[in-house]
């Protein structure tokens, strides 16, 4: 029982080939970091940007610290209300990064499980998730994401809309990505069915639903991962574009996509910092994981290499 | 076996499947008018009383069964007519195919920019593919990835127009009519508001696209009769232009067919940072009027292009390459 023993389970190679990429400690470092900052924003913000009552309007619109008229009380500056920026975005980087790791958990919740029926009984279930994989993908998920929050704010209205945000775009988001875990999970599972130990397993009595689940999902967890990394910097960026427009976060609760969009006007005063202050943060925090999912792709599976994002199977 | 009869059955094939598709979309939007619009309360306003408004609730048939009007609103559609907008009162198609132009040649000046910089681009990076250039138009690539574009809208904006003062921020300045069509391309007013929305749209293109050549480019150039080519003494730039990216151009536009939607998806975006007077930022002031037989219409008008668009990037894949065998493309 112990053959797939001796490459080492998959996490213990993820972290031996990040070992061997010192940029990778780095990119991980960093979202380690993000990932701190988002979850402990309440603990480290100096303000809390959701309380109208700890603004002062007197305050709006002041710049960063390095420039003219800023000061420390505000190191990144205010928005138009007078509410600290700093505060702002660590709570917008909250919201962006809850969004985007809960519709990539639908993804795959979705699409191992659908990816993997497919892959290991082959035939009519295969036809089925195959086709229907290939159809959402030819459809653009975020032109299909922009329509069906377009309905929803018809539908519920901007307040309602903006009440029940989060849950609407985890699963909007959410569903529409499933098939790239499909395609992955299925693919991962046809080459490994082949292999000596699942008939190993096979022989000694393993039911079906065992050696999917122990023996070949260990397996095919590594390109999986990369999947997920690259599906959270689509995710995060979808979000952002629908807040952008007015579809996503409202503006009592911002996402670093709001922020840019509430502080957009404002370019044209001068007051470049309220929306590319986030904008920035937005544009670092995806730069990470992209060039992590990158270095995690050349690491683990050198016939991947410059594949990212291409749709052919 | 006789080559015509396949290509035209597949044709034909095709053509029945956009009709499919195009049922279901208008039947999307027929369910969400029916199930989310009030054309009475519009029509009416609050001072009509309660019999004048079953009156007229009967006198423009919603009283009827759901396959009778249905079948009504695609009759409306094959002659045109998907209803009347809240906002601007004449018809819904009308107003959309008005800003057709703007987005169309919106999308187009983006295309010319991708075209002419990613084909060379990517073809330095596979035939390059350790010289600094190549590591830094790749480097660059990454980043436009993860550049949302409303965001290289933003700075640019803030660069070009508010700290520099070149160039315009929004609007379309000032339009050409040619045949009725409204064009930007023919004033320096035009083509200056054009130059930052379609640098913007091409910026999130143009590293998919450089990619996208430079792999295809790669494969072909591993190839045996690329290796027969040079040892015939068939010069580099020959082989290159010539024989790779002859071949590297079948994944390219199955690709392109594919990242049509996105296409629309960025151009709605652009057209929000820049105010952009096209489809798509009419659609967001529907949206947030709640204009919705202006909504369905664009959902029709969008799903009508995208349909066609894809069949047209299939039957391409289809002309240009002879071993795309019909069996399979099915």
């Amino acid at each position: 029982m112990s053959g797939a023993g001796e490459i080492g389970q998959p996490p213990a190679r993820v972290s031996s080939a990040l070992r061997r990429h010192p940029g990778a400690i780095v990119l991980l470092t960093l979202l380690a970091l993000f990932a701190l900052a988002a979850l402990f924003a309440p603990a480290i913000a100096p303000q809390n940007p959701y309380d109208l009552a700890s603004l002062d309007i007197l305050d709006s619109e002041l710049p960063p610290v390095w420039l003219d008229g800023g000061s420390w009380t505000y190191p990144l500056g205010t928005d138009a209300q007078g509410r600290d920026l700093l505060s702002a975005v660590l709570y917008g980087l909250r919201v962006s990064m809850l969004v985007g790791v809960l519709a990539v958990v639908i993804q795959a919740a979705i699409g191992i499980p659908l990816g993997m029926l497919a892959g290991y009984s082959g035939g009519r279930a295969d036809t089925l998730v195959t086709r229907f994989a290939d159809i959402q993908l030819s459809l653009s998920t975020l032109m299909l994401a922009i329509v069906a929050l377009a309905l929803f704010r018809t539908w519920l209205g901007a307040d309602s809309l903006g009440a029940n945000a989060v849950p609407i775009l985890v699963v909007v988001i959410g569903l529409a990505e499933w098939p790239f875990f499909a395609r992955t999970a299925r693919a991962g599972v046809m080459s490994e069915k082949a292999k000596d130990y699942v008939r190993a397993a096979r022989a000694l009595g393993a039911t079906d639903a065992a050696i999917i689940r122990r023996h070949i999902f260990p397996n095919i967890l590594s390109p999986l991962i990369i999947v997920a990394a690259i599906g959270i910097a689509n995710a995060i960026m979808a979000e952002a574009a629908l807040s952008f427009l007015g579809l996503g976060m409202p503006p009592t609760r911002p996402s670093l996509g709001t922020l840019i969009r509430s502080g957009y006007d404002l370019i044209f005063a001068g007051a470049w910092w309220v929306t590319l202050i986030p904008g920035a943060v937005l544009v670092a925090l995806l730069l990470t994981i992209n060039l992590l999912g990158d270095s995690l792709r050349d690491a683990l599976d050198p016939r991947l290499q410059d594949r990212g994002g291409s749709v052919t199977v | 076996m006789d080559a015509i009869r396949p290509a035209a059955s597949f044709l034909l094939q095709r053509l029945v499947q956009m009709l499919l598709v195009m049922l279901a979309i208008l039947a999307i939007a027929f369910a969400v008018r029916s199930s989310l619009g009030d054309p009475i309360r519009e029509l009416t306003g609050q001072a009509a009383s309660a019999s004048e408004r079953a009156e007229l609730r009967e006198e423009l048939g919603l009283n009827d069964s759901w396959p009778v009007q249905f079948g009504r609103y695609l009759k409306g559609a094959a002659t045109g007519d998907l209803g009347t907008s809240y906002i601007y009162k004449r018809s819904t198609l009308g107003v959309i195919l008005d800003k057709f132009p703007a987005s169309f040649e919106l999308v187009l000046a983006a295309s010319l920019i991708v075209v002419l910089l990613s084909i060379p681009g990517g073809i330095y990076c596979a035939v390059k593919p350790r010289s600094l250039g190549a590591k830094l138009v790749l480097g660059f690539s990454v980043l436009g990835v993860s550049v949302p574009v409303f965001l290289t809208g933003i700075l640019l904006i803030s660069l070009f127009s508010v700290l520099w003062g070149w160039l315009p921020a929004f609007g379309r300045g000032e339009t050409v009519s040619v045949f009725g069509w409204e064009s930007s391309f023919l004033s320096l007013d035009g083509l200056e508001h054009l130059l930052l929305p379609a640098v913007t749209l091409s910026s999130i293109m143009l590293p998919l696209f450089i990619r996208l050549i430079r792999s295809a480019m790669l494969d072909e150039l591993g190839r045996d009769y690329v290796r027969t080519a040079r040892a015939k003494g068939v010069s580099r730039i020959h082989i290159w232009i010539g024989h790779a990216l002859r071949n590297a151009w079948l994944p390219v536009i199955a690709q392109a067919g594919l990242q049509f939607g996105n296409l629309l998806a960025f151009t709605l975006l652009t057209e929000t940072v820049f105010q952009w007077p096209g489809m798509g930022f009419l659609f967001l002031e529907a949206v947030t009027r709640a204009d919705i037989p202006l909504i369905t219409t664009y959902l029709v008008v969008v799903g009508a292009i995208f349909v066609v668009t894809n069949t047209i990037a299939d039957l391409m894949s289809l002309a240009l390459d002879p071993r795309v065998s019909l069996e399979a493309a099915r």
